[in-house]
């Protein structure tokens, strides 16, 4: 049993040069893949598009926006909350999974790290923009100001500015600590001068010393322990700026945990996403095998139950509560004028995910990919959903509305995506995709065990 | 040019021919000496008598500096510098405190742990003398390195030969090379002569 496992996670045959080789190629080697070139092009279009977008938003303002009173909250907290829970996965697979001692983390952790911070990195933009003058964004932060203010402490949404600034600065720690002693394989292997440079610059002069592996390596673990109370705080923080309000449908004591399984649930949605075409277009089959899909996909399974757990346990609490407003609420979700998002995202993340209890769908990419797809919309609707339905059927009826997203909310979100496509293009690009030194150390632990 | 001599290093193809090699040395009573290898190589560290690490009380230090420095901040702003009195709500709300206390404890511990491991590690250091050695590019590749520094009391060269030719099997000998500290002589680039010629196999 252990043998076949082990003979799964990295394909037999490896040792230090091939690992080595085989990973590096895919940056150093000369000429750029015409695919690259081509997904690159398009990713860079749609982030040109957000540009547009919000130059015109910084112009005329958040008015361009669907947004307005009863539903102030629209596109951008439904967007910001949806990138954040695709970060989570990164440092679930660098923190938690490396504390249980998952071997079948190391081929796949440093895209997925890359992932949430480039994911992150799309989500902070959201609040930021919304706030309607973004460039007064310091004003969340405390610093010793002239109006002698200071920010609302209480309050879950400057929470939100120091769980998410955390979470971006200990992510990036994390990813470049792991980065630095393959930054130097880099710069050691890189055959032009200016690569050489920049790789033995961003490497920190890394030499491999035992001593600095060490300290390396203690360091790592101890991040790993610091990240994993995170990685369950931030979106625990995210979910208070609903749980926090008194709004029907958000004033929940299960908004945590339901948020966090489903921020795990979109993050492996994504890994699922994004490993499928890298194992395919860089060939690295060997590397990203089926066994890492297949695990991906038991996570996802398990995440969708919980979320589904948490949908029927809202339903259900919102009947027994008693509460009319809860009650019309739920009601109003499943049959009111948003009845359609709430079926499809009961569709998507309930129904469809029921196909991963299947091997053949687990262990066969193509269709993993789809139904990763279908995850990651439904993730998106499930916020909607959340932030739309809640608001429009507010307690007073005279106050109630109807909102739906402009072509500039559809262009800032669409836009997004070719951001994070475009920074994760790069990353492909630039620096190695899978860790070399763990695999290294992966394949040593191989060869001993079978030896 | 005696005293640009940075130190002697060995060669060897695999990991459990450092180790061994490094507990020899160890042995044989040189001290002054450092391992490089492609990853970490379990047990090297410790067989250079390096067993301890002061990172994980840097860690603690920031953390807990972090959880200090975020409470005092939100007591000291909500009761002191700031009292806002909400419908009669106590000031010092102290659960209200818990989740900024919370990250910053998290953010200062591993910031401390980033700056703590670069300064114990003397990193970022782009130039080092064992840059020099023939065939250094693949300490961060494939193969595994011994240098046994001249600053080390023991360090002399007969004496190397000998402890080389009794405890490092030849068969995982390839090089044995002097390293000379250009940036300490200089003039970089120059300074690196082979004590021996490379002996293939």
């Amino acid at each position: 049993m252990s043998t076949h496992l082990s003979e799964a996670v990295v394909a037999p045959g490896y040792d230090n040069e091939s690992v080595t080789a085989k990973i590096t190629d895919v940056v150093l080697s000369p000429p750029v893949h015409r695919g690259w070139l081509g997904g690159f092009a398009i990713a860079f279009a749609l982030l040109m598009m957000m540009n547009f977008a919000i130059g015109w938003l910084l112009y005329k303002g958040v008015g361009i926006w669907g947004v307005n009173i009863p539903v102030a909250w629209g596109f951008a907290i439904v967007n910001f909350v949806w990138w954040i829970g695709i970060g989570h996965a990164g440092t679930f697979i660098s923190a938690i999974l490396l504390l249980l001692h998952q071997d079948w983390r190391t081929s796949i952790n440093r895209f997925a790290e890359a992932m949430t911070l480039f994911a992150v990195a799309c989500a902070g933009l959201f609040p930021l923009l919304h706030l309607g003058r973004p460039w007064l964004f310091y004003w969340l932060l405390p610093y010793p100001d002239t109006m002698d203010l200071w920010p609302q402490w209480r309050s879950a949404l400057v929470w939100d500015v120091f769980a998410v600034g955390t979470y971006f600065t200990v992510s990036l720690i994390f990813w470049y600590i792991g980065l630095v002693p393959d930054i130097a394989t880099m710069r050691d292997r890189s055959r032009t001068k200016i690569a050489q440079v920049i790789y033995g610059i961003a490497s920190l002069g890394w030499r491999g010393s035992a001593r600095h592996w060490k300290r390396f390596h203690m360091l790592y673990l101890l991040l790993a322990g610091l990240a994993t109370p995170l990685v369950l705080s931030v979106h625990s923080v995210v979910s208070a700026d609903f749980a926090t309000a008194i709004v029907p449908g958000w004033h929940s004591t299960i908004f945590p945990p339901y948020f966090v399984a489903g921020a795990v649930f979109s993050g492996f949605a994504m890994v699922v996403t994004l490993a499928i075409p890298i194992r395919r277009f860089y060939h690295l089959e060997d590397f990203i095998t089926i066994r890492h899909l297949d695990n991906c996909a038991k996570v996802m399974l398990a995440t969708g139950l919980m979320i589904a757990h948490g949908y029927i346990t809202e339903a259900f609490m919102s009947w027994y509560s008693d509460d009319k407003y809860e009650w019309f609420m739920t009601q109003n979700r499943m049959f009111g004028p948003y009845a359609p998002a709430y079926w499809l995202l009961i569709l998507c993340n309930i129904i469809v995910i029921q196909a991963v209890w299947f091997k053949r769908v687990r262990t066969s990419p193509g269709l993993l990919f789809i139904v990763a797809l279908f995850v990651q919309v439904g993730m998106w609707t499930e916020r909607y959903v959340i932030v739309i339905t809640s608001l429009h059927r507010d307690f007073m009826p005279t106050a109630w509305g109807i909102f739906h997203g402009t072509r500039w909310d559809w262009m800032t979100l669409i836009g997004s995506l070719g951001l994070f496509a475009s920074l994760f293009f790069l990353f492909l690009r630039v620096l190695p995709a899978i860790s070399i030194s763990e695999m290294r150390d992966l394949v040593h632990q191989k060869s001993e065990a079978g030896r | 040019m005696k005293e640009d001599l940075y130190g002697l290093m060995a060669e060897f193809g695999r990991a459990d021919q450092l180790l061994a090699a490094t507990h020899a040395a160890y042995k044989a009573g040189y001290r002054k000496m450092d391992a490089y290898s492609p990853y970490a190589v379990e047990g090297v560290a410790e067989a250079l008598g390096f067993t301890r690490t002061r990172i994980p009380l840097i860690v603690l230090i920031g953390g807990i500096s972090g959880a200090l420095t975020a409470y005092a901040m939100q007591w000291y702003s909500a009761v002191i510098d700031y009292p806002l009195n909400v419908g009669g709500r106590p000031l010092h709300s102290w659960p209200a405190f818990i989740p900024i206390t919370f990250e910053l404890t998290v953010l200062f511990a591993a910031i401390a742990g980033l700056v703590g491991m670069l300064w114990l590690n003397g990193l970022p250091k782009p130039y080092h003398p064992v840059f020099n050695a023939p065939q250094f590019k693949l300490a961060s590749q494939t193969r595994f390195f011994l240098c046994i520094e001249a600053r080390d009391p023991m360090f002399r060269r007969p004496k190397f030969e000998s402890f080389c030719n009794r405890c490092i099997p030849s068969a995982s000998r390839r090089w044995r090379n002097e390293i000379v500290d250009a940036a300490g002589c200089g003039s970089p680039g120059i300074g690196l002569r082979n004590v021996l010629p490379p002996r293939h196999g």
